[in-house]
């Protein structure tokens, strides 16, 4: 068992998300930054979608009844626990995660994975619905977690060349393809929107990081007839600034979608902080789909897949 | 009718089936929102049916935009899914008790008919699920009667309660979870319309047809507790 002494801003359990029922208006949830997610995972020799903690900005307390081997991997922290490497925590310690320093989410895996019951084919916590994890809500203090059983193989993993596919890279461009209303923009919208650098406001979570900067307007003021959205659809609502739809979001939605991020960058999104900037880059179906080949090949390559 | 195939993004392809909301465009979006089921392709993820369109969201390491389009295009033509004219509606029981239908009156009042007129009216009419969306489980309906069109909220409510019916435009629908909403609200469902637990999860579907049966206060509650002690 793990006691939650503190349970941090925001922490919840997560995997890689609820697929196959976008038909009956349920997002995918599951980690915001799913490379970070399975690195942990894959430190203590976890199979690829075991339950782990996501912690946001400010992490939890953490007692062990039993000695457990974790990792952490995302943002760093402000305590001296170790990034990306598995580690024993003693029977009875106490761990602090400290504040998170350099994004918005770190993950701590077990091994065995958190045991929660799958709702729905996740055991990832959807708050809007309130399903999944512990019944569907962030951990409190007080809370106990069950450790699993869901360990690949006996080894630890311990992986080579990390350094290319971690997700911390709040600064760089994040990259994004055409969508479905970019043509309601002109070339001046389109060069606005790829020119400037915007804030995340604080208005920002799961379901939505909306973002501040010069409005960025369509040159027809058409209605949308309400229609499916992509994950990381950027859609731009009457005041023409952007909203970068995330893992909880709805489903559908009838306002323009300007751009929609690359599958490759959406963990970086995971990472962006309340007042982080951020720049788009437009660039082409074909190439995001080959980073995100590469990305999948890099990783399986760091932990000999 | 003519498809039109985009991508939406480099894991999601869109294809719109026109620019309305019609019964004619529905039932294109619902077959095909079938047909892609059907196919039980792992590589397809997520289906997202909307009025004229669905969005498809798929593996792309597994799948292209070109070979899913042509997945689509040869998948006409298919039969009326099973859910639209030949089965059977669902009937959900409402009740229209002063406490659930907070803008009874209102409705009433936009459309110069009395409360009695305004439920008899809505009780007569048969309704589709165009899609769910907005919430899990919430259903949007179309099929209202004319009259009954009345507009949202201009301030919306911060809390409405599970179960609630309301009105908006053209549609109808009934709020699964307690939530915010700007719809008007008429009645109220003892039923719970979204429950991860039971299989399916939404006692409503896209292509659906519905029904509303009027209930009175007492099987209000009687189907209330029936419910409590079947979760």
């Amino acid at each position: 068992m793990i006691h939650v002494i503190q349970s941090g801003v925001l922490t919840t359990i997560q995997d890689l998300g609820r697929t196959g029922f976008a038909h009956l208006g349920l997002s995918p949830a599951g980690a915001a930054d799913s490379v970070s997610y399975r690195i942990a995972n894959l430190l203590v020799g976890n199979v690829g979608n075991a339950p782990a903690l996501e912690i946001t900005l400010l992490g939890p307390t953490l007692e062990f009844e039993t000695s457990t081997m974790i990792a952490i991997s995302g943002s760093r922290t402000s305590t001296s626990l170790p990034l990306n490497e598995p580690f024993e925590v003693a029977a009875g310690t106490r761990i602090s995660v400290g504040s998170l320093v350099d994004g918005a989410r770190t993950y701590l895996a077990v091994r065995g994975g958190i045991a929660v019951p799958e709702v729905m084919n996740s055991s990832s916590t959807f708050i809007p619905a309130k399903i999944g994890g512990l019944q569907g809500r962030p951990l409190k203090a007080g809370n106990r977690l069950a450790v699993g059983k869901q360990v690949a193989g006996s080894d630890l993993k311990l992986p080579l060349g990390l350094g290319v596919i971690l997700p911390l890279m709040r600064e760089a461009s994040v990259r994004v393809t055409l969508s479905l209303q970019s043509d309601w923009f002109d070339h001046g919208a389109l060069e606005r929107f790829q020119l400037q650098a915007f804030t995340v406001t604080d208005e920002s979570n799961r379901s939505g990081l909306r973002l501040h900067g010069e409005p960025i307007l369509p040159a027809n003021q058409g209605e949308l007839l309400t229609e499916g959205v992509a994950l990381g659809a950027i859609q731009v609502p009457p005041d023409g600034q952007p909203i970068i739809l995330f893992v909880d979001q709805q489903t559908t939605g009838g306002y323009p979608k300007i751009a929609n991020v690359i599958a490759a960058d959406l963990p970086r999104i995971g990472q962006l902080r309340p007042r982080d900037p951020v720049r788009f880059q437009v660039v082409t179906i074909a190439d995001a789909v080959e980073w995100l080949r590469r990305q999948e090949h890099a990783l399986r390559q760091a932990f000999g897949l | 009718m003519r498809m039109h195939i985009a991508s939406a993004s480099d894991s999601a392809l869109f294809i719109s089936v026109g620019n309305a909301a019609s019964l004619e465009t529905h039932r294109h979006v619902i077959s095909l929102f079938h047909a892609i089921e059907q196919l039980r392709d792992s590589r397809i993820r997520n289906l997202h049916p909307a009025y004229a369109s669905l969005l498809i969201d798929f593996d792309p390491l597994r799948l292209t935009h070109a070979e899913l389009a042509g997945m689509v295009a040869s998948l006409a033509p298919h039969p009326v899914p099973p859910n639209l004219e030949t089965a059977d509606s669902i009937q959900i029981p409402v009740c229209y008790d002063p406490e659930f239908a907070l803008d009874l009156s209102s409705v009433a009042r936009h459309s110069s008919r009395s409360e009695e007129q305004v439920i008899a009216l809505y009780s007569g009419g048969d309704y589709f699920v165009y899609f769910l969306g907005f919430a899990p489980g919430f259903a949007y309906l179309g099929g209202l009667a004319q009259e009954l069109q009345v507009p949202r909220l201009v301030t919306p409510r911060k809390h409405v309660s599970a179960g609630s019916v309301g009105l908006a435009g053209l549609q109808t629908g009934i709020y699964p979870n307690d939530s915010p909403g700007g719809w008007q609200l008429i009645g109220r469902t003892p039923l719970r319309m979204f429950d991860p637990s039971a299989e399916p999860p939404s006692r409503l579907q896209p292509g659906d047809r519905v029904r509303f049966r009027r209930i009175d206060r007492s099987e209000y509650e009687r189907l209330a507790r029936q419910q409590e002690v079947g979760r």
